[in-house]
C-alpha cells in the first residue's frame, strides 16, 4: 500500500515539475513606448513550455489595454494578465485575436473576467467553429495539463476584408486590417498609428519556418503589400520585433514561398506527384529556418494542391 | 477510514488514467476487427499480402487534409485472375471505409494514387477483393499531424467558387504504352465539420459520392467515395490506351450534382 501511495506522490510531483513557466520568467519587452510582446519560443507545444511559441502582447493608451494574441495556453494567457497588471491598472477593453491558431488564441478565457470585446477577421468565427472540435482533441494531448482552462472564445466584433476598424485606447488609435487568404483565410493586422508599429500575426515569422495554412499565391501578394507599408516597429507573428529587421524578414520568407511556388510548379506541369514534390522542393532552405523539418513537406503538400488550378 | 482513503486515491488514480491525453486521441481498442465484421462478415482476409499488392501513405501526415496514399498491384490484371475492387480503410477516422475502386482486367498493373483527411495516429488499409472473391490486405500506419494543421479546409470560398471545375491531365500519350492520367474535380468535399459563416450553422455533409472513369465508353476505374477523401477529390491512374479515343471522368456528388470532362487522345 505504502508503495502505491508513493508511485501516487511521485507521479503528481512529476506532473508539477513540468510545467516550468512562472510569472517571474515570462518576460515581457517593451518594443516602442506603450507597446510590450513576450516573445515565443520556437519549438513546437508543449507541456513544459505550456504553449507560448507565438508572439502576444499588450497596447496601452491613455483610456484602456488591448491585448493582441492571448497566448498559446489559458496558462500563458493568465501570465500575460499578470504583465499587463504590472505595467498599467487601466481596464482591459479589447483583446484581439490575428487568426486562429491555438499558439495565439488558447489565452482568450484569462480575460474573461475583464469583460473586453473580443475582436477578430469576420471568418475567425467559422475557423474556431470547424477546428474546435480537432484542436481541443489534439491540444489535450500536446499540452497536457497545461490545457486545463483553455475555452474557444469567438469575437464579438469582426472585422470585413476591405473595411478596416479603427478603435481607440484614449490618445492613440489602432487600425485593424482583415486580409484576403494569406496565413489562413481570416488575417487581422494591427496598426498602432501613433508609433506605426504593425502587429502582422503569422503574416510574419522570422527565425521560425512559416506555416501555409491559407493560400500560397495569396499570402505571397499579401508579403508583397506590407513590403511597401512606411513602418517604425514591426512585430511579427514568431521572432524578434524590431525597427530593422522586418524588412528583411519579410524578404525572407517571400524567397522561401515564391522557391516553393516556382519548384512545384515545375513537378506540376511534368506530371510529378506530391511525394516527388515532398523530397524535392525547396532543400536550399534547410538551413535558413528553425523546426524545418515540422513543417516544410506540410507547406509543399498544401501549397500542391493549390498550384494544381492554376 | 484508512480503507476509505485508498478507495478515493485509487478513484482518483483511475480518473487521471482515463483522462490521459493519449486516449483521447488513439483509442485504445483496435477498431480493424469490428471494421472487418462490419464490412466484410465473416469473410476470410489474407494479411500481409506483399507479394500481391503494396501501399505507400507518408509516415507522417504532413497535413491533416491532405495525405496522398498509392496502391499498386505486383501481378498484371488479366481476364481470369484479376483485382476486382480495392477497398481502403482508414480505422480511426469518422467514417472508416473511405473509398472503393472498382477495377477493370484491362488496366494491366495497378497503380492508383489519392488523397486523403487523416486527423489522428491510424491504420491506413487496402483490401484488394480478386475476381475469386478472395481478400488480400495490406496496411500501413500513419502519425497524425501536429500542430496547427486541420482537417477543416484551408479557403472554403475558394474551394466552393470552384465546386464542378474539373481537370484530366497526363503527359503526352503514345498508344500502347502505359500512361499515368490524373481526374481531379474541385468540390469542398463538406464532411459536415465545417461552418457556415452567414448561416452560422454548421454545413451538411456534402461531398464527392463517385467517380466513373471511361475510355471510349469502356469502364476502367469507378470510385465510391466518402468524407475521408480530401477537398478537390484526386484520381490518378495508370492506363494503356489501345486505340485513340477519348477518356471520360463522370463526377457525381451527394447532392445529385454531376460533372464530366473528357480528353481526346
Amino acid at each position: 500500500m505504502n508503495k502505491l501511495l508513493n508511485t501516487l506522490f511521485s507521479a503528481s510531483f512529476a506532473l508539477l515539475a513540468t510545467t516550468s513557466c512562472s510569472a517571474n520568467d515570462y518576460v515581457i519587452k517593451e518594443v516602442t513606448s506603450g507597446i510590450y510582446y513576450h516573445q515565443g519560443v520556437h519549438e513546437e507545444p508543449s507541456e513544459a513550455n505550456i504553449g507560448a511559441i507565438a508572439n502576444v502582447g499588450f497596447i496601452i493608451g491613455e483610456r484602456c489595454v488591448a491585448v493582441i494574441d492571448s497566448g498559446g495556453s489559458y496558462i500563458e494567457g493568465t501570465l500575460l494578465h499578470q504583465a499587463i497588471r504590472k505595467q498599467t491598472s487601466l481596464p482591459i477593453c479589447y483583446v484581439i485575436n490575428t487568426h486562429v491558431h491555438p499558439d495565439h488564441l488558447f489565452g482568450n478565457a484569462a480575460f474573461k473576467n475583464d469583460k473586453p470585446e473580443y475582436i477578430g477577421h469576420e471568418k475567425l468565427p467559422a475557423a474556431i467553429a470547424s477546428r474546435e472540435s480537432f484542436f481541443a482533441k489534439t491540444f489535450k494531448e500536446t499540452l497536457g495539463k497545461a490545457y486545463t482552462g483553455t475555452e474557444f472564445i469567438s469575437p464579438t466584433t469582426t472585422v470585413s476584408i476591405d473595411s478596416p476598424v479603427t478603435i481607440d485606447l484614449g490618445d492613440r488609435t489602432l487600425t485593424l486590417t482583415a486580409h484576403s487568404t494569406s496565413h489562413t483565410d481570416h488575417d487581422l493586422t494591427i496598426l498602432d498609428n501613433k508609433t506605426k508599429t504593425l502587429w502582422t500575426g503569422d503574416l510574419l515569422f522570422m527565425g521560425r519556418i512559416p506555416v501555409m495554412d491559407g493560400s500560397i499565391n495569396g499570402w505571397i501578394n499579401t508579403m508583397e503589400k506590407l513590403q511597401s507599408m512606411e513602418l517604425n516597429f514591426v512585430i511579427p507573428g514568431h521572432g524578434t520585433a524590431s525597427s530593422d529587421l522586418w524588412q528583411q524578414g519579410l524578404e525572407n520568407q517571400h524567397r522561401y514561398f515564391t522557391t516553393l511556388r516556382d519548384e512545384i510548379r515545375i513537378i506540376i506541369d511534368d506530371m510529378g506527384t506530391i511525394k516527388q514534390a515532398s523530397t524535392q522542393v525547396g532543400i536550399q532552405e534547410k538551413d535558413n529556418w528553425e523546426l524545418f523539418p515540422h513543417y516544410h513537406r506540410r507547406n509543399i503538400t498544401a501549397s500542391f494542391v493549390q498550384l494544381e488550378w492554376e | 477510514m484508512f480503507n476509505r482513503l485508498i478507495t478515493i486515491l485509487l478513484v482518483s488514480f483511475s480518473l487521471t488514467l482515463l483522462s490521459l491525453p493519449a486516449q483521447a486521441v488513439t483509442p485504445s481498442e483496435p477498431l480493424w476487427p469490428t471494421l472487418k465484421t462490419v464490412h466484410f462478415g465473416d469473410r476470410a482476409i489474407r494479411e500481409d499480402a506483399n507479394d500481391l499488392l503494396t501501399i505507400e501513405a507518408p509516415k507522417r501526415a504532413e497535413d491533416a487534409a491532405i495525405v496522398p496514399i498509392s496502391v499498386k498491384s505486383l501481378v498484371p490484371q488479366s481476364a481470369d485472375k484479376y483485382i476486382k475492387n480495392i477497398h481502403i480503410v482508414i480505422d480511426n477516422n469518422p467514417e472508416p471505409y473511405s473509398a472503393n475502386f472498382h477495377l477493370s482486367p484491362e488496366l494491366g498493373l495497378i497503380d492508383i494514387s489519392t488523397r486523403m483527411r487523416v486527423d489522428q495516429y491510424t491504420f491506413v488499409r487496402a483490401i484488394a477483393e480478386m475476381n475469386d472473391g478472395s481478400l488480400h490486405m495490406v496496411s500501413r500506419f500513419v502519425k497524425a499531424s501536429g500542430g496547427c494543421s486541420a482537417p477543416a479546409g484551408k479557403d472554403a470560398a475558394a474551394a466552393l467558387a470552384r465546386l464542378g471545375k474539373m481537370q484530366i491531365r497526363m503527359r503526352k500519350p503514345t498508344i500502347g504504352e502505359p500512361v499515368q492520367a490524373q481526374v481531379i474535380v474541385s468540390h469542398p468535399n463538406y464532411n459536415g465539420l465545417q461552418f457556415d459563416q452567414k448561416s452560422r450553422l454548421y454545413i451538411d455533409a456534402h461531398y464527392v459520392k463517385n467517380i466513373n472513369i471511361n475510355y471510349n465508353d469502356k469502364p476502367l476505374i469507378s470510385v465510391e467515395t466518402g468524407i475521408s477523401v480530401s477537398e478537390d477529390p484526386s484520381i490518378r491512374f495508370t492506363f494503356t490506351p489501345t486505340e485513340s479515343g477519348a477518356l471520360k471522368a463522370d463526377v457525381t456528388d451527394s447532392e445529385g450534382q454531376q460533372f464530366s470532362h473528357q480528353k481526346d487522345i
